[in-house]
C-alpha cells in the first residue's frame, strides 16, 4: 500500500491559542517502501503518525492510503511507540494476540496463538511466551510490542521513535530484528526517529522535515545496499550522506530559532 | 516457607503486642475500668459469648453488604468521573464537601429519614463512609491512562467499550484494592457509628453500648478486640482477592 501525504496542514489548540505544526506537507511513500521521518524535536512528527493511523484528522489536506481518503481508523494498520505500552496483566503471548481480539474477533484462540508464536520465533523470543512484561529487559519488551503491531498482518507499520530508549547495542540489535521482520512480513513501514544511523540503516528513503510548523525540507534515497550490514554504516558512501542529513537537521533547527 | 513466614511473623507480633500490653497495665498496676489487660479480655468473652456470636454477625453482615454496595456506587461514580472530564469537574466538589462532613452528624439526620428500618441506616453509613476512595482512586485511574495504551487499540478501530474492559479496567484494579482496603476499614466505623450513636439493640456498637452502661469495661475492650479481628479477617479477604485478580502488579 502506498501512502500520500497531500498539502496536510494541522494545529493543536492550546492554552496560548492555535499551535501550528504541520504546514503544506506533502510526502509519498511507496507500496512496501521503508521510509524514515526525522527532523528537530518538537516539529509534528508524532502528529504525522497520529494522523496517517487515522487516530486524528488534519485541519487541512488530505492521506491517502492506497488512493483511499483515511477518515477514520484502518485495522491494517499496525503502531508501535518508544514505550512498549504493554499489559502489566497479560503474559507475552496474551499481550501480542490483542490486536487480534479486536481486528480477527472470530479467530480461535489457537490460531491467535499460533500467529503470535510466529512473530516470537521471528524475534528470538520464543521461550518467554508465558512471562509477564514485568520480567523482561527493555530491549526484549520492544521486541513484543514489535510482535504486538505485526500479529494482525498490517500492510503499514507506523514505528514511533521504538528504540529511541535503548541502549546502542541492543538497538542494533533490535535494528537487525527489524529487517528480518520487513524481509518476512513485506509491509510498507513509516518510522519515526531522531538517529540519523538508524534512519539510514533501516530506511530505504529518509526525509527531513523542516522545523515547527514542519514541511517536507529534503527527501533522499538511501538504497546503498540490497542487504544492510551494521558495518555499512562506516563506509564513506554513508558517512557522506550522514553528513549530508546532519546537516540538513541544522539548517531545519536553525529555521526554529 | 515464605507461606509459612507470612503466617508465624504476624502472629509473633500479635502475642508480643498482648505481652507488651499486658505488661504496660500490670506495672502501672492499673485496675480494669481504667484499662482492662488482655487476659481480662477472655472472661469477658467467654461470659457473653452468645451475644457475640449475634451481635458479631449483625455488624458483621451489615459491614459487608455496606462495603458491596459501596463499591459498586464507587464504581460507578469513578467510571463516570474518569471518563468524563465534566461530570468529574462537576461532581469533585459534591462529593470532597460530602466526605469533609463528620459521619456522626449525619447518623441522625438518615435514623431520622427512614425511622426503624436499622439495617439499611447502618448500611447507608457503611456506604457514605467507605465508597469516596474508591471512587477517587478509579477515577484517577481512568483519567491518567497513557495515551498510548488507547492509542493502540484505537488505531485498530476498537470501541470505547473495548478499550475500557481491555486496557483500563485491569489497569486501574490495583488502585483499586489499595482503595478497598482503605474502605474496608472505613467500613466497621461506619457500622458502629450507627449502632453506638442510635442504639437499636442491634450489633456490637449495642453490646459497646451496654458495657459501658454497666460499667463494664472488659466487655468494652473485647468488643473492640473483635471488631479489630473482624477488621483484619475481612481486609485479608480483600488481599486474597487482590491476589487473584491483581497479582501481577504485587512485587514477588
Amino acid at each position: 500500500m502506498h501512502i500520500n501525504i497531500e498539502k496536510v496542514s494541522h494545529q493543536y489548540e492550546t492554552r496560548q491559542g492555535m499551535l501550528p505544526v504541520l504546514k503544506d506537507l506533502s510526502l509519498s511513500v511507496k507500496r512496501k517502501g521503508f521510509t524514515a521521518i526525522v527532523g528537530p524535536s518538537g516539529c509534528g512528527k508524532s502528529t504525522i503518525t497520529r494522523l496517517i493511523s487515522g487516530l486524528i484528522k488534519p485541519t487541512q489536506g488530505n492521506i491517502f492510503i492506497s488512493n483511499k481518503k483515511i477518515t477514520s481508523p484502518l485495522s491494517t494498520i499496525g503502531m508501535a511507540f518508544q514505550n512498549p505500552v504493554l499489559l502489566e496483566w497479560r503474559n507475552v503471548i496474551k499481550n501480542i494476540i490483542l490486536p487480534l481480539e479486536i481486528v480477527s474477533k472470530n479467530m480461535n484462540y489457537n490460531q491467535k496463538r499460533s500467529n503470535a508464536l510466529d512473530l516470537l520465533k521471528l524475534v528470538g523470543l520464543e521461550e518467554f511466551e508465558n512471562n509477564l512484561p514485568s520480567e523482561l529487559s527493555g530491549g526484549m519488551k520492544q521486541r513484543v510490542s514489535l510482535c504486538r503491531s505485526l500479529v494482525h498482518s498490517p500492510e503499514v507499520l507506523i514505528l514511533d521513535e521504538p528504540f529511541a530508549a535503548l541502549d546502542a547495542f541492543t538497538k542494533e540489535d533490535l535494528w537487525d530484528v527489524m529487517h528480518k521482520l520487513k524481509k518476512e512480513r513485506d509491509f510498507t513501514c513509516i518510522l519515526i526517529t531522531h538517529d540519523l544511523r538508524e534512519a539510514v540503516y533501516l530506511a530505504d528513503q529518509v526525509i527531513v522535515l523542516s522545523g515547527r510548523p514542519a514541511s517536507l525540507q529534503y527527501d533522499v534515497k538511501t538504497n546503498f545496499n540490497e542487504e544492510k550490514k551494521i558495518s555499512d554504516l562506516y563506509s564513506s558512501e554513508v558517512s557522506q550522506l550522514l553528513a549530508t542529513l546532519r546537516n540538513q537537521i541544522e539548517i531545519a533547527q536553525n529555521k526554529n530559532d | 516457607m515464605i507461606r509459612i513466614n507470612n503466617f508465624i511473623i504476624p502472629l509473633f507480633s500479635l502475642i508480643i503486642f498482648c505481652l507488651l500490653w499486658e505488661l504496660l497495665v500490670w506495672y502501672n498496676n492499673w485496675p480494669n475500668y481504667k484499662m482492662a489487660s488482655p487476659s481480662d479480655l477472655w472472661p469477658a468473652f467467654w461470659k457473653f459469648k452468645h451475644l457475640f456470636l449475634i451481635y458479631g454477625w449483625e455488624t458483621f453482615w451489615r459491614t459487608v453488604v455496606g462495603l458491596i454496595l459501596s463499591v459498586l456506587v464507587g464504581l460507578s461514580l469513578g467510571i463516570l468521573m474518569g471518563f468524563s472530564k465534566t461530570i468529574r469537574i462537576g461532581l469533585y466538589p459534591i462529593l470532597v464537601g460530602f466526605n469533609a462532613i463528620p459521619k456522626a452528624t449525619v447518623v441522625p439526620v438518615i435514623a431520622l429519614i427512614f425511622v426503624g428500618m436499622h439495617n439499611m441506616n447502618t448500611i447507608i453509613i457503611v456506604i457514605l463512609i467507605s465508597f469516596f476512595p474508591i471512587c477517587v482512586s478509579i477515577s484517577i485511574g481512568l483519567s491518567t491512562l497513557e495515551r498510548e495504551y488507547e492509542d493502540i487499540l484505537l488505531s485498530l478501530g476498537a470501541n470505547k467499550f473495548e478499550i475500557f474492559y481491555k486496557i483500563a479496567l485491569p489497569k486501574t484494579l490495583p488502585e483499586f484494592f489499595g482503595a478497598l482496603k482503605v474502605s474496608t476499614t472505613l467500613a466497621f466505623i461506619g457500622t458502629n457509628l450507627m449502632e453506638i450513636i442510635e442504639p437499636h439493640g442491634k450489633g456490637l456498637g449495642h453490646l459497646f453500648d451496654s458495657g459501658k452502661i454497666s460499667a463494664d469495661y472488659p466487655l468494652m475492650f473485647a468488643v473492640l478486640i473483635t471488631l479489630a479481628v473482624m477488621g483484619i479477617f475481612l481486609y485479608y479477604i480483600v488481599v486474597y482477592l487482590e491476589n487473584i485478580f491483581a497479582g501481577w502488579a504485587i512485587r514477588k
